[in-house]
């Protein structure tokens, strides 16, 4: 563990999240997202990235908070945890920071409506709360239950 | 040293020099005096000897070192290549595959491979005994000297009720017509059972070259003492040892013989071998091709994608602006990208000669086997096709080469009393044609027998009586592609064993492409398969659904039409259709995917008519926007099981469009 880690901060609703800088490929800003069908609420659809077709996931959805239109400052931050690829919709990314070791404090049971099992621990920086979200738990396939076909047209 | 580096390099060189022999032992048999061959067969013995020394692969090159000093001495004239020899060679080739892909895989490439040390240094020494003259009574002995292949079919027959026994048989001393009583023993056993291995081998029984006893390897469900009798029956046979072979020790042999595709690809398009050979590791081939990882090869075609995508663009940029500058300079920009993109997709071909390679030597011993005479023409084997496609062909072409061996090309005897050639042909052909390549697998052999396909189809329940009086030829011979279905008599080898052709027609579909067959009785049976020239790419039928754009796949399309909403049928709560006769469910594309609305329902509803084997379907879109090439993209990981969704592509736009499994749509 290095006693300085640099993370990628990210507006969700009232929180700031934070996400470690090697796990962020890029931060896009919101363009045409074709929509897959019949897949989990929270999967919008893929994105034509620089030739790869990658999946996107808004991040208010995936927490259940409530989905709100998107904006100029909505960003798509692109990461890549394993082997999975995919693009967050966030309300806006803006800024990058050093963060100390010493100052990750281990997650409460719930902050900001967001289950523990997706918070990898939380950072008081001066007056700020950030969130350390868990990647690898968030992007977890298996939550991504394939609806059963619907019983028409056979 | 550090070895590992250069373990790559050492596999992909083994490969190719393994390759290299066998093509040339097989080239040795046909023409045995030609010494030119024995030097090249040397020479890359030598190399791969002296490589996998350098490796410290020991038993890799203890065996090289030993076919070296055989293939020496038939140099220097001390030896003649008989079928012993060639048969020893093939064996020792088969333990270094062996080892090589065992070292592929991870493993130390040890093998005990003493035994055919043994036979090596015996031939070199020009004694022209075999291998397995030990003593009867010790069958644990005799399971080390079938090969690979027979195990499997030992291993598997036993399965289906059937025993394996090892007979040892001797004639009288005094015997004259050898040949002949070692003919009437095969046909008293091949009214029995099934004859797949002896020793020595079948041509040289028939020449007499045995003292007076000889051993069979046979499959059968008649008891041991029942056989014994039999063959007890065929006069001046003095003695019959049967011993039931022990599968358990076989099992522990079977070794997996899995295909490891080395993610490696020729670039460019390399038809001409490297005349020179070299004797250090990784110095060969230099200068005219280069190995380049295939995933590199993905990302230049994506990257590539991306500039088609803005090229798109700026032609219209510039439509706008009207200038001329920036016309011609996009459109020689244009004229570039085209060629281009020929170059990467040509990049990533390699000629099916790679998967042909090891036909001639499959053919040659599964013949022998059969106790047939089988002649294998390759036609056409710098045909390329793309690399995935080529790593996914192998298998069903070996299946329908058994196919063709064993149900196609008929005994020598059979033969000559049609009037034919006792050697049988069969040609393997690969041809382009438009965007498509073929392989022909053609045999002169009896034909399909319609009759015993429509028995077996009626046994089997593939088909009712009714149907089976009017089915043409050709819907006959497509019974063969049926799940479950296997016309040999006795369950021979190998080509089917339970697994029949549907296992083939599934895995050329899953490729994009089809198979047909046709047939003649007395003339032979020539399988055709159409392949797409890359899976990359593939043609598709764009369609939109309210205001999404969806593609699919040509190859399952049979027509669109555009229907009045009045021809809009119901059945039992089921909206139908009637297409050419048939009634056609309708599947509504919108409900189905729930497409948000954003248009106007019209008169006119157009569908698409989609077929998965004989079940038809028709998908009500709402316009077609046409026919297009479109390069094949996966949605990754995540989205890994997506219903009725195949994958994606990106449109001329820059937009993603979903390509429809229209398999998951018909029930």
């Amino acid at each position: 563990m290095l006693n300085e880690q640099k993370v990628i901060i990210f507006q969700l609703k009232d929180e700031e999240y934070a996400v470690p800088v090697q796990e962020v490929k890029s931060i896009e800003r919101m363009q045409h997202i074709t929509r897959i069908p019949r897949t989990v609420p929270f999967v919008k659809g893929v994105i034509n990235l620089r030739g790869v077709v990658t999946p996107i996931i808004d991040l208010r959805s995936r927490f259940d908070i409530e989905e709100t239109d998107y904006t100029d400052s909505t960003r798509i931050i692109i990461v890549s945890v394993g082997t999975i690829e995919a693009g967050l919709i966030v309300d806006s990314a803006n800024d990058v920071i050093d963060l100390e070791a010493d100052s990750i404090e281990p997650p409460p049971e719930v902050v900001g409506g967001v289950d523990a099992e997706y918070i990898q621990g939380v950072a008081k920086i001066e007056k700020r709360l950030l969130i350390l979200l868990n990647l690898t738990k968030v992007l977890n396939p298996e939550k991504l239950a394939v609806l059963q076909p619907l019983e028409s047209g056979k | 040293m550090e070895m590992t580096q250069y373990l790559d390099i050492f596999i992909e060189e083994s490969k190719e020099h393994l390759q290299a022999i066998n093509q040339q032992v097989l080239l040795l048999e046909k023409s045995p005096e030609e010494l030119t061959i024995v030097n090249e067969i040397f020479r890359s013995a030598h190399t791969l000897k002296g490589m996998s020394a350098t490796m410290g692969y020991e038993d890799l090159a203890n065996l090289t070192h030993c076919m070296e000093n055989v293939l020496d001495a038939i140099r220097n004239k001390k030896i003649t290549v008989t079928t012993q020899v060639l048969d020893v060679l093939f064996t020792s080739l088969d333990h270094l595959e062996a080892m090589v892909v065992e070292i592929s895989e991870g493993g130390s490439g040890k093998r005990d491979v003493s035994e055919t040390v043994r036979d090596l240094e015996a031939l070199e020494k020009g004694e022209m005994t075999k291998s397995v003259s030990h003593k009867a009574d010790k069958p644990a002995e005799l399971s080390q000297s079938f090969d690979q292949y027979e195990k499997q079919i030992i291993l598997q027959s036993k399965e289906q009720g059937f025993h394996a026994y090892e007979l040892s048989i001797s004639l009288r001393k005094d015997c004259i017509l050898k040949a002949a009583r070692v003919y009437m023993v095969f046909e008293v056993i091949e009214q029995i059972g099934e004859i797949i291995k002896s020793i020595p081998s079948v041509d040289m029984l028939e020449a007499e070259q045995f003292e007076s006893d000889f051993k069979l390897s046979i499959l059968t469900k008649e008891t041991g003492e029942e056989i014994k009798q039999r063959i007890l029956k065929v006069s001046e046979v003095d003695e019959v040892v049967v011993s039931e072979i022990n599968t358990e020790r076989l099992n522990d042999s079977v070794h997996k013989e899995s295909e490891h595709s080395a993610e490696k690809i020729n670039a460019a398009n390399e038809t001409k071998k490297d005349e020179s050979s070299s004797t250090s590791a990784g110095g060969s081939a230099a200068g005219k091709t280069i190995r380049v990882n295939i995933e590199r090869l993905d990302q230049l075609m994506n990257l590539f994608e991306e500039l088609v995508i803005d090229r798109g663009r700026l032609e219209e940029i510039s439509k706008m602006l009207k200038s001329a500058e920036l016309n011609e300079t996009v459109e020689r920009m244009s004229r570039v990208s085209g060629d281009l993109q020929n170059i990467i997709l040509t990049m990533r071909m390699v000629p099916v000669e790679q998967v042909f390679n090891r036909f001639p030597r499959m053919v040659r011993g599964l013949a022998k086997d059969l106790g047939k005479n089988v002649n294998l023409e390759i036609v056409g084997a710098e045909t390329e096709l793309d690399r995935t496609v080529i790593d996914e062909i192998g298998d069903p072409l070996v299946h329908l080469l058994r196919n063709s061996i064993d149900h196609g090309i008929e005994k020598p005897s059979v033969r000559s009393t049609s009037g034919k050639d006792e050697t049988g042909t069969i040609y393997l052909r690969a041809y382009h044609s438009g965007n498509h390549v073929f392989i022909e697998i053609e045999d002169d052999g009896a034909g399909i027998n319609r009759q015993k396909v429509l028995e077996k189809a009626l046994e089997n329940g593939i088909i009712t009586k009714e149907m089976s009086e009017n089915l043409t030829d050709k819907q006959c011979f497509e019974l063969l592609f049926a799940s479950g279905f296997s016309t040999a008599e006795v369950i021979s080898d190998i080509s089917g064993r339970g697994v029949g052709l549907d296992v083939v027609k599934n895995k050329i579909e899953s490729l994009g492409g089809s198979i047909s067959v046709d047939s003649t009785a007395g003339y032979g049976t020539i399988f055709s398969i159409q392949l797409p020239l890359t899976l990359s790419i593939m043609s598709v039928m764009l369609v939109e659904v309210q205001k999404e754009k969806y593609a699919i796949p040509l190859s399952s399309i049979i027509e669109t039409a555009i229907i009045k909403k009045e021809e809009i049928l119901s059945a039992h709560n089921q909206k139908v259709m009637d297409f050419r006769g048939r009634v056609v469910p309708l599947v509504f594309m919108k409900e189905i995917f729930e497409v948000p609305s954003a248009m106007e329902a019209s008169e006119y509803v157009p569908v698409v008519v989609v077929r998965k084997g004989d079940k038809m379907a028709a998908l009500v879109v709402d316009s077609f926007i046409g026919q297009q090439e479109i390069v094949l993209k996966s949605l990754g990981q995540y989205l890994s099981s997506v219903f009725a969704i195949s994958g994606a592509t990106i449109l001329g736009d820059g937009q993603v469009a979903l390509i429809l499994d229209c398999n998951a749509l018909i029930k």
